[in-house]
C-alpha cells in the first residue's frame, strides 16, 4: 500500500509542478498578480508531495519490503540499518528521487524565504524550478520508477554494492546533489532575469546566497567522494580524473567563478551578461554530469547501470533545458545594458582574471572528458585521456590563479594602487620564498613544481590573513581597537579569508601526497618487519572474522616509529560480501596529522603463509580534508553575513532610477 | 557581428548535443578497448602445465602452427568464465577451432577441479599463477580471448566472456579473417 502512496504522490507532484510552471509564467507575462501568486503555494505543495513519495520509498527500505523491485535489487535483510537507509539513494531510481526531493526543497525554500523578491521575479524563478521538476519527475515516473512491484516476492534481497556500504559514501550523494541542484536556483534566477530583461545589483544580491550554499554543499560532496576513494578503493590516491569525478568538479569550478562574478554585478553593476552565462553553464554542467553518469556514455568506476532509453530521455531534457536557455540567452542577453567601467588593475580586474582562469580550467577538463567521445564520433578511433593530460593542463592554470588570489581581496574597486597592495604583502612573499626554498632544500632534487606549489600555498595562506590583519589594524593599533574593528568587520570578509586559507591548506595536502608519497609493495611473512619512511611495520598475521553481512580476513600490523616507540596497531581487511559475491578491500589508515600511514592487504601466497602487503606513507594528506572543511566553513560564515539576508542596498535604487521593481527589503 | 558572439555558447552546445546523440544511437561501447597488440606477434612467453592436469604447457612457439588458435585466459575463481565455458567447448568441438588456455592467477587444485567439473576443451594450458604473462598480453580482466593466426600474430581481442550471440557476429568472422 505504502509504495503505491509514494507512486501516486509522485504523479501528483508532476501535476502540481506543471501548474507551478505554467500559471506563474503566464501571470508574470501578463502582469496578473493572482496568477503569479500561485507560484509560492504550489512550490510548497510540490515539496510536500515529493517528501511523501521519498518517505514511502525509505519506509520500503527500512522494513525490507521485498515486494518492491528496487528494494530487492539494492537491499538485504541482514544489512545494517544505516545502509538500508542509504541504500535508498545508492541506486539509479532512488537517487533520482533524491534529486527530485532536493530540487523541491530548493523550490520550496525560494517560496518560503523569498519574501523580499519582486513578485514577477519570484514567480518566474519558482516557475523555472517547477519546469526542471517536470523534467526530472517525468523521467523518473516513465523510465525509472522506484515503486515497481515484483510478484512473487523473493525471500531476500540482492544486497547493495558493497563498495557503497560505507559511512563516507552514505552522505556523499546527498551532499553532491545539494550542490548540483543548488545551482538550479542560480539558473532559475538567470532565466528569470533574461525574461524580465533586467539584471541589477539587487538581482546579484539575491543570487549570491543560493550560489554560496550550493558551493558549500558541492565542496563537501566532492571532498567526501575523494575521501571515500582514498580509503575505500585502496589505491592510496584521492583523485583519479575519472569522468564522474570530473563532471562533479566542473560545476564546482564554474560555480566558484559565478560566486565571484556575482560580486562584481552586485558592487559595480558590471559583468552582467557574463554572470548570466555562468549561471546557465554551471547548472548545465550539473545536468551534463547527471546525463553522463546515467547514460553509460563514458566508462567510469562508478557509473550506474546504463540504459539507452534513459540516456535518450535525459539527452532530450538536456537539449530542451540547455539549448533552450542558451537560445534565450542569445536573444535576450544583447539587450542587457552594460554597467560600470573599471581599470584593468582593480578588484574587478582581479575577479575577471579569476573568472578567465576558472572558465579556462573548466573548458580544459570538459574537453579532456569528452575528447574520447568526440574523437570517436568523428571516426578517429578509441582513445582514453588520462591523468597526465589533466595534470599538464590544469596545474599550470591553477598556479597563476593562486598567485592572484593572494592579493585579489586587497585590491580596491575601480582602480588600485598596486604598489601599496604589494607593500602590504611583503610578509606573505617572504614566507612563500622561505617555504619554497626550504622545500627545495629538504626534498633534495625532488620536483621543482612541488616547491613552487607549496611556496604559493604559503603565499595564499599568509596573504589571506594579512588582509584581515590589515583591515583590523592588528599590531598597528591598540589591541582593544583592533578587537572592536574585528567585530565590526562584515562576516563575508572572514568568509573570504577562511575559504582562501582553506584552499591554501588543501593545496599543501595535494602537493605533499602527490610529490612525496612513499609506496612499498611486498610479500610479508607473519612476524616480518618492514621499514617504510621511518616507520617499522610488523606483520602479526591474518585472522578470519565474521561481519554482519560479510566475511573478513583481517590482518594486523604493529607500527613503531624510528625510536622503536609504539605508534599504532593497523588492521587492514579484505571482505567478501557473499550475497553480492563481491570482495572489497578496507584500507587501514592511521593519521599522524602531518601524514597518513596507509596499509592494504592483497592475496595470500599460493604456498606458504605470506601475504601481499601494500604500505603507503602519504605526507600532508590530512591537510586536504582539513582544507576542504575550512573552505566550507568560509562559505558558511560568509552565508551568515547580515548583508546577504537583507535585500538590495538603497544606493542601487538611486543609482538605477529606472528600476521600479526593486523593492527595499525589511 | 557582436550579436553572433551571443550565439556562440548555443552553437558549441549543439555540436556537443550531436556528438551525444550519435554516441547513444550508435550503440558504442566505451569499455571496448582495441588492443595495442592487434596484428603484432604474440608476446614471448613459456608457461608450465598446471600441476596435476595432464594437458601440456603453453609457450609462444605453440601458437605459430599454421592453424588459427583461440587463446582463452581463464581462472576458476572467475564466474563469467564458467558462463563462457560451454561456448568455448562448442567452438572447439563443433567449429573445430584449436583452443589453448592461459590459467590466470589460479591455484592448481582449483583449476584442476574447474576443468574436471566442466570438461577440458583446451589442447594446451599454460599456468600463470603470478599473472606475469597476463601483463604482457595487456589483460584488463578475466576472461579474455585472443584470436591468433597461423603465423602467431594476434588478430582479434575479445574482452569479457563470449556471449552466445557474439559467436556468430564477432568470433567466427574474426577466425575467418585470420584464416585468410
Amino acid at each position: 500500500m505504502i509504495p503505491e502512496l509514494g507512486h501516486f504522490a509522485l504523479i501528483l507532484a508532476l501535476l502540481v509542478a506543471t501548474a507551478q510552471t505554467v500559471v506563474p509564467l503566464w501571470g508574470a507575462h501578463r502582469g496578473n498578480a493572482a496568477w503569479m501568486a500561485v507560484a509560492g503555494p504550489s512550490a510548497v505543495a510540490h515539496l510536500l508531495l515529493v517528501t511523501v513519495s521519498f518517505a514511502a520509498l525509505t519506509w520500503a527500505y527500512v522494513v525490507s519490503d521485498f515486494t518492491v523491485v528496487n528494494v530487492v535489487a539494492n537491499s538485504h535483510s541482514a544489512k545494517p540499518m544505516l545502509y538500508k537507509i542509504t541504500g535508498v539513494w545508492g541506486n539509479h531510481e532512488g537517487s533520482m528521487l533524491l534529486w527530485i526531493l532536493i530540487l523541491a526543497v530548493f523550490g520550496g525554500a525560494v517560496a518560503l524565504f523569498g519574501g523580499n523578491l519582486p513578485p514577477s521575479l519570484k514567480a518566474r524563478v519558482i516557475a523555472i524550478q517547477g519546469l526542471i521538476g517536470i523534467g526530472f519527475i517525468s523521467f523518473t515516473i516513465f523510465t525509472s520508477n522506484p515503486f515497481e512491484r515484483v510478484f512473487p516476492p523473493p525471500l531476500d534481497g540482492q544486497d547493495l554494492n558493497p563498495l557503497l556500504q560505507d559511512p563516507g559514501l552514505a552522505f556523499h550523494p546527498p551532499m553532491l546533489y545539494l550542490g548540483y541542484v543548488g545551482f538550479s536556483v542560480a539558473f532559475a534566477f538567470a532565466i528569470a532575469a533574461l525574461l524580465e530583461g533586467k539584471v541589477d545589483a539587487a538581482w546579484a544580491r539575491w543570487v549570491r546566497p543560493w550560489t554560496l550554499a550550493a558551493w558549500v554543499f558541492l565542496t563537501g560532496g566532492i571532498a567526501l567522494g575523494s575521501w571515500w576513494a582514498y580509503y575505500e578503493l585502496g589505491w592510496g590516491g584521492w583523485w583519479f580524473w575519472d569522468p564522474v569525478e570530473n563532471v562533479s568538479f566542473m560545476p564546482w569550478l564554474l560555480g566558484t567563478a559565478l560566486l565571484h562574478s556575482a560580486i562584481v554585478v552586485e558592487k559595480r553593476d558590471a559583468l552582467k551578461v557574463w554572470t548570466i552565462l555562468l549561471a546557465i553553464l554551471t547548472f548545465s554542467l550539473s545536468l551534463l554530469g547527471t546525463f553522463i553518469v546515467r547514460s553509460g556514455l563514458l566508462t567510469s568506476v562508478h557509473a550506474f547501470a546504463s540504459d539507452p532509453e534513459r540516456g535518450l530521455y535525459i539527452l532530450m531534457m538536456l537539449i530542451f533545458v540547455i539549448g533552450g536557455s542558451l537560445t534565450l540567452f542569445a536573444i535576450r542577453a544583447p539587450t542587457l545594458k552594460p554597467g560600470g567601467l573599471f581599470a584593468p588593475i582593480s578588484r574587478e580586474g582581479g575577479l575577471v582574471m579569476n573568472n578567465l582562469l576558472l572558465a579556462t580550467a573548466t573548458a580544459t577538463i570538459l574537453i579532456g572528458t569528452l575528447y574520447p567521445l568526440i574523437l570517436d564520433s568523428l571516426g578517429g578511433g578509441l582513445v582514453t585521456v588520462g591523468p597526465p593530460f589533466f595534470n599538464l593542463t590544469f596545474v599550470p592554470l591553477m598556479l597563476p590563479l593562486v598567485f592572484v588570489m593572494g592579493f585579489g581581496p586587497m585590491m580596491a574597486w575601480k582602480r588600485t594602487d598596486m604598489a601599496g597592495v604589494l607593500g602590504r604583502l611583503k610578509v606573505a612573499a617572504a614566507v612563500a620564498l622561505v617555504v619554497g626554498l626550504a622545500t627545495l632544500y629538504l626534498q633534495n632534487g625532488g620536483p621543482l613544481l612541488a616547491a613552487l606549489a607549496l611556496g604559493l600555498a604559503a603565499w595564499l595562506f599568509v596573504a589571506a590573513f594579512t588582509d584581515l590583519a590589515a583591515k583590523t589594524k592588528l599590531f598597528r593599533a591598540p589591541l582593544a581597537d583592533s578587537w572592536s574593528r574585528a567585530r565590526g568587520l562584515p562576516r563575508s570578509q572572514y568568509g573570504t579569508a577562511l575559504a582562501h586559507g582553506g584552499l591554501a591548506i588543501a593545496i599543501a595536502g595535494m602537493v605533499g601526497s602527490t610529490a612525496w608519497k612513499v609506496e612499498s609493495i611486498s610479500v610479508m611473512q607473519p612476524g616480518e618487519t618492514k621499514d617504510v619512511a621511518g616507520y617499522s611495520f610488523t606483520f602479526e598475521g591474518v585472522e578470519r572474522l565474521q561481519g554482519p553481512n560479510y566475511l573478513s580476513e583481517t590482518a594486523s600490523f604493529t607500527v613503531r616509529d624510528g625510536d622503536g616507540a609504539f605508534v599504532a596497531v593497523m588492521t587492514p581487511e579484505k571482505r567478501l560480501y557473499p550475497v553480492a559475491n563481491m570482495p572489497t578491500t578496507e584500507a587501514a589508515i592511521h593519521t599522524r596529522w602531518l601524514a597518513d600511514l596507509y596499509a592494504v592487504i592483497g592475496d595470500k601466497e599460493e604456498r606458504g603463509e605470506g601475504w601481499t602487503v601494500r604500505i603507503y606513507y602519504e605526507p600532508l594528506v590530512p591537510f586536504l580534508w582539513l582544507g576542504s572543511l575550512v573552505m566550507m566553513l568560509g562559505g558558511i560564515v560568509s552565508l551568515s553575513d547580515r548583508r546577504l539576508r537583507v535585500g538590495a542596498p538603497r544606493q542601487a535604487k538611486t543609482r538605477v532610477p529606472a528600476g521600479p521593481a526593486v523593492q527595499p527589503a525589511e | 557581428m557582436r550579436y553572433l558572439l551571443y550565439f556562440l555558447p548555443l552553437v558549441i552546445f549543439c555540436g556537443a548535443g550531436v556528438a551525444f546523440w550519435w554516441a547513444l544511437d550508435s550503440g558504442r561501447d566505451p569499455s571496448r578497448l582495441p588492443s595495442a597488440l592487434i596484428d603484432r606477434p604474440a608476446p614471448e612467453f613459456a608457461l608450465p602445465p598446471i600441476e596435476g592436469v595432464d594437458t601440456p604447457g603453453l609457450a609462444s612457439g605453440d601458437l605459430a602452427t599454421g592453424e588459427v588458435t583461440l587463446v582463452n585466459v581463464f581462472a576458476s575463481w572467475c564466474v563469467p568464465c564458467r558462463a563462457e565455458h560451454p561456448i568455448l567447448v562448442r567452438l572447439n568441438k563443433q567449429e573445430g577451432i584449436r583452443l589453448v588456455g592461459i590459467n590466470y592467477q589460479d591455484k592448481p587444485e582449483d583449476a584442476a577441479r574447474f576443468l574436471e567439473e566442466l570438461t577440458n576443451p583446451y589442447s594446451r594450458i599454460g599456468a600463470d599463477p603470478q599473472g606475469r604473462v597476463g601483463l604482457d598480453w595487456g589483460l584488463t580482466g578475466v576472461p579474455e580471448t585472443f584470436v591468433v593466426d597461423g603465423t602467431g600474430r594476434i588478430r582479434y581481442r575479445h574482452v569479457g566472456p563470449i556471449h552466445s550471440s557474439e559467436v556468430e557476429s564477432l568470433i567466427l568472422p574474426a577466425v575467418e579473417e585470420a584464416r585468410k
